[in-house]
């Protein structure tokens, strides 16, 4: 036990912890009331127009909470058409609006969240507290950060190309949110039903990296460039194992929309197994490649060459400030919810409850659970291990995690044409074991590992 | 259309023609262990040539001395290698003994060396911490090791009252003698540290990541090391037998029992490991310390430090410190004052080999293989 | 030499497994968590602890019970040279043991103890406060003898053991000065007995005629 008492000196001049960061739950708790009595005021005010249908439609929602978006949304179109006497192309064009506004500020709010976790999970893998005097548990720090970024001068270096400068930013941050609007959330709730939804995924992974070169060119500064260059090698490389990793799961659920996939992963086997596509095998290989390589798409650590700050300070965003920075910071959040949100997806079983008892818990709550959970990975991950070096990191892509990738398709096949008894999931597994075995000796570690043993002097 | 070779941009002035890139590594950096700069020339991502700059934390530490009395250059010396303030102080003060020719007193000497072994082993902690931190762990390994190692700086500090400035040894013992309750501190914190030794090497030793990088990256040979002048754990990394506690036997390190760790490559795995294994054999002295420290005086009475006026001659005294062979050269002409006072760093030693350990190797690894070689500008610039 | 099975990234998750409890450990006591919310909380410090040196004052007067001297030692001493002393002189020019000026300049003091340790009126000691950060360096950062003169009961206060030894020693000595002196004393009135006997020996004369009648 440490300590803590006061010396003479000091003792006239102690200053007391401020509020929220004292009593945190009453704090929280004041919040949350705000809330929701202010929410209740706007409700209020907006059923004086048309008596008893927003009411109803809150009520209807908190009956069924499993399609409790689907519901409030609907409810919310049909007051406006017999309150407000819309026309139906302005009811289109909000119901498009309801829904780009509910994922903005859904992923928003986690978003600020997230940034906030990794401080703190980091903080706490480090022994300390994360930061904690903004706000009850530091849940204001986001709030501040956010004040701090957007005080801040914009520089933009002299020569450097200006509509480049401004653009590369936007250009990460708009792909990132556009492949949000693909991912099935729930039952029924997929913002855009695509039927291309995996191609469009890498599609738009691929314009990222446009925006990161971009940056690295647009600043004028030869250490963002080499940076920039660094980290568009690292992403081409990692998109094929992440490529092949979701072609052995579009293969084996028959098209390439993820609504499709999530419903091919549905029910039970024993009863208590859910039918995800980790729990098998090929699967659970798949889904480990699939996360490898969603951190080495993110620019996250052990991936995380970019960004060294020992060796080339910040890579490609070395020169931006301010309000741009942040661009940065929030496009490479989203991006990772983004990769995250479809690893959830392609193996983790979509929305689906993985017991059968757990199944009172709304679909939605589900998905973000699975997604929250791969993110504190990643953080996890993040605060245990070196970086690796930019020629090991492209070894590891090409001479590791590709043929990996063949295996897991061969393994998929082999699972799928078996039939399903015994004999199908042990070929699985060797095919999928064999190599892991065999490359991980000669490549993953780039040295035949040895396990030295040192001698001592005989003095 | 094929776009041809002159319709690329223009490779901007920076590029000299044959595609050398030269960086400067500059004094303000977050992984240069202080101010300390290195120009290094690229092709591609490969080191050509290296050239360590430094001088930027030169504060004048042997001219300040040739000023001062010998008591006074004391304090001074804590800041040479400001981790190891304690086995700075001791390498002054034996070079001091040697000079006048005064005796220690038995506890004194226990004290000496339980102090020193405690010293290497938060430079070591500290050295695992700012190795990893600089291969981009974010810091755990630096948090970890800085736990531990402030249980010892708190030793240090209700001993000598400070935890890094100790100016605690004196010319024929130490200063103050142990308070209460300070042995059964040490010997909780000498019990506990075998696990957070276990917990790091879980955490490291079989790291793929930590060996990819650090198994045949700043190979030295023994031969090299030996005509570079290189001494301490990076000496003995690359398989030399030398340890100066083993050698030279000063103090009473010939009464314990302990085995000095070699290294078989010569690379920056084995400068890790032998600096973990002689953590755990500095636990075995402080061990034997802890049973055995007698009673008795800790400073001759009889022995002047005010106004000492050593007889006419030179003394060049040397230890093990955690970073290689500190030695103190004096020379008096029984004035207060010595006439000539030097250090004989070895940080700045060991870094003399910088540039051939780095030729080669990738840009990434310049700052590991620095970080292996363990310096502090404190020493390197005085 | 067979080489034995490889399993790679086993070493990770190992890895992993510590920073796990580390950080599940943090919740639980304070082993895993070494930080403290500084300034609600603070440390206490061991009271060896040493920062920037006072000067002690017995009883309740900082000028009267002040032990300096103004000997000067610890002026000549003090390797970076941040002591300035001014001693008193009375009116005839006679130095007084007491110092009028007395400043300590905490921008170089590097806090080595030293004048401590040559002190022989044990009257300057190391004092453990930290918390001087000014906005400036002359006028807050430069100590004079009013800020510097803290009372014994204050030493006693942050170093009971150090301030007990001290108070000893400080009595033995005085003790044995007055031992010293005592005897001193007695050896002079001894003196002056014998003195006075060898002078009354010589003026009376050796006859028995001594009747004084008054």
């Amino acid at each position: 036990m440490l300590p803590t008492e006061t010396h003479p000196q000091t003792q006239r001049n102690r200053p007391a912890l401020n509020f929220a960061a004292r009593r945190p739950w009453s704090t929280l708790a004041l919040l949350i009331a705000a809330v929701l009595v202010v929410g209740a005021g706007v409700l209020f005010l907006l059923n004086l127009k048309a008596p008893g249908l927003l009411t109803g439609a809150v009520v209807a929602a908190m009956g069924d909470p499993g399609q409790a978006p689907l519901i409030l949304k609907a409810g919310l179109l049909h007051y406006l058409e017999t309150a407000w006497s819309c026309a139906p192309w302005m009811l289109e064009l909000t119901s498009i609006f309801i829904v780009i506004g509910t994922l903005l500020s859904v992923f928003g709010v986690i978003f600020a969240l997230t940034s906030l976790v990794e401080r703190k999970m980091l903080a706490r893998i480090q022994n300390r507290f994360g930061p904690n005097r903004a706000g009850p548990w530091g849940l204001f720090q986001p709030l501040a950060d956010a004040i701090k970024m957007l005080t801040k001068e914009d520089i933009v270096p002299t020569g450097a190309d200006k509509v480049l400068h401004l653009l590369a930013p936007i250009t990460m941050l708009v792909p990132a949110l556009l492949v949000l609007a693909i991912l099935p959330y729930g039952p029924g709730m997929v913002p855009v039903e695509l039927g291309v939804g995996i191609l469009f995924f890498f599609a738009l992974g691929a314009t990222t990296e446009v925006g990161v070169f971009m940056a690295g060119w647009g600043s004028n500064n030869k250490y963002s460039l080499l940076g920039a260059m660094r980290s568009i090698a690292q992403m081409i490389s990692y998109e094929i194992p992440l490529f092949l990793a979701a072609l052995a799961v579009v293969m084996l659920s028959g098209s390439l929309s993820p609504d499709a996939i999530v419903s091919a992963q549905d029910g039970y086997v024993f009863s208590f197994v859910p039918h995800w596509f980790v729990f098998t095998p090929w699967g659970f290989a798949g889904f480990l490649l699939f996360f490898t390589a969603a951190l080495a798409e993110s620019n996250r650590s052990p991936f995380d060459l970019p960004e060294g700050e020992s060796e080339l300070v910040a890579g490609h965003m070395t020169e931006y400030s301010g309000f741009k920075y942040a661009v940065f910071f929030m496009a490479e959040y989203i991006g990772l919810f983004a990769i995250c949100g479809f690893a959830v997806t392609l193996f983790l079983g979509g929305w689906h409850a993985p017991l059968p008892w757990l199944e009172w818990i709304p679909g939605y709550l589900w998905f973000f659970i699975k997604l929250y959970a791969l993110v504190l990975l990643a953080i996890w991950v993040r605060g245990t291990v070196p970086r690796m070096r930019g020629d090991h990191l492209m070894g590891f892509a090409w001479k590791f995690m590709i043929p990996m990738g063949f295996a897991v398709i061969l393994a998929a096949a082999v699972w799928h044409y078996a039939g399903g008894g015994v004999p199908g999931w042990l070929a699985s597994a060797v095919i999928v074991l064999m190599p892991y075995l065999a490359l991980g000796r000669v490549v993953a570690i780039q040295y035949p590992a040895s396990r030295r043993v040192y001698r001592f002097s005989e003095s | 259309m094929n776009p041809s070779a002159t319709d690329w941009p223009k490779r901007s002035a920076d590029l000299s023609d044959d595609g050398i890139l030269e960086i400067s590594m500059g004094p303000q950096h977050p992984s240069t262990h202080g101010v300390f700069r290195m120009n290094v020339k690229l092709d591609g991502e490969t080191v050509v040539w290296l050239k360590p700059v430094f001088g930027y934390l030169h504060r004048n530490h042997e001219q300040l001395a040739e000023k001062m009395s010998y008591f006074g250059s004391m304090p001074y010396t804590d800041r040479l290698d400001y981790f190891s303030s304690l086995s700075n102080n001791w390498a002054y003060a034996l070079s001091v003994e040697k000079l006048t020719g005064i005796e220690v007193p038995e506890r004194a000497e226990y004290l000496r060396v339980l102090l020193a072994e405690l010293t290497r082993l938060q430079n070591h902690s500290a050295f695992l911490g700012f190795l990893l931190g600089d291969m981009g762990a974010w810091g755990s390994v630096l948090m970890y090791a800085f736990r531990e190692r402030d249980l010892i700086l708190d030793l240090f500090e209700s001993l000598t009252g400070s935890r890094m400035m100790c100016n605690y040894m004196r010319f024929g013992g130490c200063r103050c003698d142990l308070p209460a309750g300070w042995l059964a501190q040490a010997r909780k914190v000498v019990d506990d540290y075998p696990a957070f030794l276990d917990e790091m090497e879980q955490l490291l030793v079989g790291n793929e990541i930590l060996v990819a990088r650090t198994q045949g990256v700043g190979v030295l040979s023994g031969a090299d090391a030996i005509n570079g002048g290189l001494t301490g754990p990076m000496l003995r990394a690359s398989g030399v037998d030398y340890d100066i506690r083993k050698v030279d036997r000063y103090g009473i390190y010939d009464r314990f029992d302990f085995q000095v760790p070699l290294g078989a490559h010569g690379d920056t795995y084995d400068r890790l490991m032998v600096r973990l294994l002689e953590m755990r054999e500095s636990l075995k002295i402080l061990d034997a310390v802890l049973r055995e420290i007698p009673e008795g005086p800790i400073l001759d009475p009889k022995s002047k430090s005010r106004g000492l006026r050593p007889p006419v001659g030179e003394a060049y005294a040397r230890l093990e410190a955690p970073k290689g062979e500190l030695g103190f050269y004096l020379i008096s002409d029984k004035s207060p004052e010595p006439y000539r006072y030097r250090v004989r760093p070895p940080s700045l030693i060991n870094l003399t080999l910088l540039e051939d350990m780095c030729l080669g190797s990738k840009i990434a690894d310049v700052m590991v293989i620095l970080g292996s070689v363990d310096i502090v500008l404190g020493e390197v610039d005085r | 030499m067979k080489q034995p099975l490889i399993l790679p990234g086993l070493g990770i998750l190992k890895g992993m497994a510590v920073t796990a409890r580390n950080m599940i450990g943090s919740y639980y006591g304070r082993k895993r968590l070494h930080t403290i919310s500084y300034p609600e909380e603070r440390l206490a410090l061991p009271e060896n602890s040493r920062n920037f040196p006072f000067l002690v004052y017995d009883g309740d007067d900082p000028e009267g019970g002040l032990r300096c001297t103004a000997c000067r030692m610890c002026e000549k001493e003090c390797p970076p040279q941040v002591i300035y002393i001014k001693p008193e002189r009375d009116e005839n020019g006679k130095l007084t043991k007491h110092p009028t000026v007395f400043d300590i300049d905490l921008n170089a003091c590097m806090s080595c103890q030293i004048c401590v340790e040559v002190c022989p009126f044990e009257s300057i000691k190391m004092d453990s406060a930290f918390e001087y950060a000014a906005y400036e360096h002359f006028e807050s950062l430069v100590l004079h003898k009013s800020d510097l003169a803290k009372s014994n009961t204050y030493y006693h206060g942050i170093k009971p053991t150090e301030a007990t030894a001290v108070d000893a020693n400080l009595e033995a000595e005085r003790q044995r000065k007055a031992e010293a002196a005592a005897k001193k004393e007695a050896a002079l009135k001894a003196k002056q007995a014998a003195a006075a006997a060898n002078a009354a020996a010589k003026e009376t004369p050796p006859t028995s005629d001594t009747d004084a009648s008054d």
